[in-house]
C-alpha cells in the first residue's frame, strides 16, 4: 500500500504525453489475446451447469435419475409439478420469499435511514451486528438458530417464551428475515450515501413538513435502492438451502425438497422449475436494467 | 411513529420533541430481530456446547469440555478437509477470478455490463441445482466425460472423477467463483489508469508496474474476495455430499449429521463454535499477513 500512496504525487510530475504512445511489443500482444480468451473460457465454465440444467429439462430419463441423456421430451414442461410434494414446496418457497422480503426490506430500510442520517451512540457496535451475519458461515447460523428453537421447548425457557419447536414455516421465515436484514441495510446505505440533502431542505423551505418531505422527496429518490435490496433479499431467500435445512423441520421449501428427493430419484421437474426460476430472474433483472437505463437517459 | 405522525406539528417543535428518539425508533425492530435471532442463538449454541443431556431429558449446563474433546478427537480429519478443500478452492477462484476481473475492468469496453451479468447469472439458479448439474456433467457416462472416453479416447473407459475430492473442489470453485470476481472487479475498476501509465513512464516494465502498482491497489479486492469464498466453502457440505466421497466429508457434513440426524446438540454446537472461531482467527491472520488491517473497516 505504501507504494501506491506515494504515486499520486508522481503522476503530476510524469510526462503524460508519452504514456499512451508506448504500445505494441510481444508482451502487449500476448496480453491482448490471452486475457480475452481466458475470460471467455471462464464465462463458459460459469455457464455450463446452467446450460446442462436447461438442456436436461427436455430429457426423458431412462429410469428415475435424470443423469444421462436419453431422448428429447416436453413431458417435464407439460407437467412441471407432477411429483408428490413438489407443488406445495414451491408454494412454501414463494410465500417465505415474499414475506421475508417485505419484512426485511421495511426493517432494513429503516435501519439504513437511521445509520446514514443520524448521529447516535453505539454506531460502531451496531455496524458490527449488521456485518456479522454476512461474515458468519451459513451452517453456523443455521445450527445456532436450531439450538435456540430447541431451547424454547426445553426447560428453563419452556413455558416462559413462545415455543418455536418443532420447527416449520414460522422458523424458516424468522431465519430468512434475519439473514436478509443485513443485505438490505448495506444496499440501502449505498444508495443513501450519494443523496443530496439540499433537495429535502428545498422542500422544507417550500413549506413541507418532515413527514411530507420524506414521502414526496426522499422516498421516491431512494426507491430504486429499496427495490434493488428487495430483489436481492428475494433471490437470497428463494435459493437458501443451508440455513433452511436446519430450521425447516418437516416443512419443505423447493431446495429442501430437491435435497430430500435427490438420493432416491432425480425427476426432470427439478430442472424445469430451476429453468423457470432462472429465466424469470433473468427477465426481471433485464427489465429493471432496461427501465433504469431509459430513466437515466430521460433525465 | 404513526401515533406521532397524526399530530405532527411542523418545524422545530417536532424536531425538538421527537428528533432525538427518531433514530432509535427506526433502529429498534431490526436491532431486536438481530439480537434475538443472531446474538442470542450464538450464546445458546455456546451454552449447549458446554452442557450435557439429550433432546428428551433436556440439557443442563455442566461446564463440561467433553463435547470439544469428542469434536477434536473424532472429527479432526473433517476439520482438516474443510481447511484444505476450502483453501484450495479459494486459491483456484483467485487464479481464475483475477484475470477475469482484470479483463472486465480494463478491457471490458462496451461488453463490461454483459460480462458482469454473465458472472452473476449462476446466482439466478439454485445452488443445489447447480451442484446437481455438475453431478450430471462429471458422471462416468455424463455429457462431459463420455465423449472424452468413447469418441476421443483420451480417457480410459474406467475413468471416473465423480465422488472424488477433485470433483468436490471443482464444485466448490465453481459455486463461489462469482464471489471472488465481483470484489476483485470493484477494486480493479477503481484504479486510476494513469497511475499504471506513470509507473511505465518511470521505466517500470509491465510486470513491475503490475506488481508494484496494480496488485497493491487490488489488495482490498483480493482480501474481500478470499473471505467471501473461503468462509462459505469451508462451511459447505453440499459439494462434499453430492460430488465427494465419505473420506472427503467436511466439517459441515458432521455438524449437519450431529444436529439433524443424531440430535447430539453438545458436539454439534461445539463443532459449529470451533468452525466460527477458526474462521475469525483465519480472518485476523490473513488481515495481518496482507498488512492491511484498515481493509476490514
Amino acid at each position: 500500500m505504501a507504494d501506491a500512496s506515494t504515486l499520486p504525487a508522481t503522476v503530476s510530475t510524469a510526462p503524460m504525453a508519452v504514456a499512451t504512445q508506448r504500445k505494441g511489443g510481444f508482451r502487449h500482444g500476448l496480453q491482448h489475446r490471452i486475457l480475452p480468451v481466458f475470460t471467455t473460457l471462464a464465462i463458459i465454465y460459469l455457464m455450463i451447469p446452467i446450460a446442462v440444467m436447461i438442456v436436461f429439462s427436455f430429457n426423458k430419463p431412462d429410469g428415475k435419475f435424470n443423469y444421462i441423456w436419453n431422448t428429447f421430451s416436453l413431458d417435464g414442461w407439460a407437467h412441471p409439478f407432477d411429483w408428490p410434494g413438489l407443488g406445495e414446496a414451491v408454494q412454501v418457497s414463494l410465500a417465505i420469499a415474499v414475506l421475508s422480503t417485505i419484512i426485511a426490506t421495511i426493517i432494513g430500510t429503516m435501519m439504513g435511514l437511521a445509520l446514514t442520517r443520524y448521529n447516535f451512540r453505539g454506531r460502531g457496535a451496531l455496524n458490527g451486528i449488521i456485518f456479522l451475519p454476512m461474515a458468519t458461515p451459513e451452517i453456523v447460523m443455521g445450527a445456532s438458530l436450531l439450538t435456540l428453537f430447541v431451547a424454547t421447548a426445553l426447560p428453563p425457557l419452556a413455558g416462559n417464551v413462545p415455543t418455536l419447536y418443532p420447527t416449520g414455516f414460522l422458523t424458516i421465515l424468522i431465519a430468512h428475515v434475519m439473514f436478509n436484514i443485513s443485505y438490505v441495510v448495506v444496499t440501502v446505505k449505498a444508495r443513501l450515501s450519494g443523496f443530496d440533502r439540499r433537495l429535502e431542505e428545498a422542500a422544507m423551505d417550500l413549506g413541507a413538513n418532515e413527514i411530507m418531505t420524506f414521502w414526496k422527496v426522499t422516498f421516491p429518490l431512494i426507491l430504486p435502492g429499496i427495490m434493488a435490496a428487495a430483489l436481492l433479499a428475494f433471490s437470497l431467500s428463494i435459493d437458501d438451502f443451508v440455513i433452511t435445512n436446519f430450521v425447516s423441520g418437516t416443512t419443505n421449501t423447493f431446495p429442501i425438497w430437491v435435497y430430500s428427493i435427490q438420493r432416491n430419484a432425480l425427476p426432470v421437474q427439478i430442472n424445469v422449475i430451476g429453468s423457470i426460476i432462472f429465466l424469470g430472474a433473468v427477465a426481471l433483472v433485464g427489465a429493471t436494467t432496461l427501465r433504469s437505463g431509459r430513466a437515466a437517459r430521460i433525465r | 411513529m404513526t401515533a406521532a405522525n397524526a399530530h405532527a406539528p411542523t418545524g422545530p417543535t417536532f424536531r425538538a420533541r421527537f428528533g432525538r428518539t427518531v433514530p432509535y425508533l427506526l433502529l429498534l425492530p431490526g436491532l431486536l430481530w438481530l439480537v434475538i435471532f443472531y446474538v442470542i442463538p450464538a450464546i445458546q449454541m455456546f451454552t449447549y456446547s458446554i452442557s450435557t443431556g439429550t433432546l428428551e431429558t433436556g440439557f443442563t449446563m455442566t461446564f463440561s469440555a467433553d463435547a470439544y474433546v469428542t469434536a477434536i478427537d473424532r472429527f479432526g480429519k473433517q476439520f482438516l478437509n474443510s481447511i484444505i478443500y476450502g483453501g484450495v478452492a479459494t486459491l483456484l477462484t483467485l487464479a481464475i477470478g483475477f484475470p477475469v476481473a482484470y479483463t472486465i475492468a480494463f478491457r471490458g469496453g462496451r461488453y463490461k455490463n454483459l460480462i458482469l451479468f454473465l458472472v452473476i447469472a449462476p446466482f439466478f439458479t439454485s445452488f443445489l441445482i447447480r451442484t446437481i448439474s455438475w453431478k450430471i456433467l462429471l458422471g462416468p457416462e455424463g455429457p462431459l466425460i463420455a465423449p472424452l472416453k468413447h469418441t476421443l479416447h483420451v480417457l480410459p473407459g474406467s475413468f471416473d472423477v465423480l465422488n472424488t475430492p477433485i470433483a468436490q473442489v471443482a464444485g466448490l470453485t465453481y459455486n463461489f467463483l462469482p464471489f471472488m470476481i465481483l470484489p476483485l472487479y470493484v477494486a480493479l475498476e477503481k484504479i486510476d489508469i494513469r497511475l499504471i501509465e506513470a509507473a511505465e513512464d518511470l521505466y517500470a516494465n509491465r510486470a513491475a508496474a503490475f506488481r508494484r502498482v496494480t496488485l497493491p491497489l487490488a489488495l482490498p479486492g483480493v482480501f474481500a474476495g478470499s473471505l467471501l469464498t473461503f468462509i462459505p466453502s469451508m462451511g459447505d457440505y453440499i459439494n462434499a455430499e453430492l460430488l465427494g466421497n465419505p473420506g472427503s466429508r467436511m466439517i459441515g457434513n458432521v455438524i449437519q449429521n450431529r444436529l439433524l440426524v443424531q440430535n447430539d446438540y453438545p458436539v454439534g454446537s461445539a463443532l459449529s463454535f470451533m468452525l466460527m472461531a477458526a474462521i475469525l482467527v483465519a480472518v485476523a491472520v490473513y488481515a495481518r499477513l496482507l498488512g492491511t488491517e484498515q481493509l476490514t473497516g
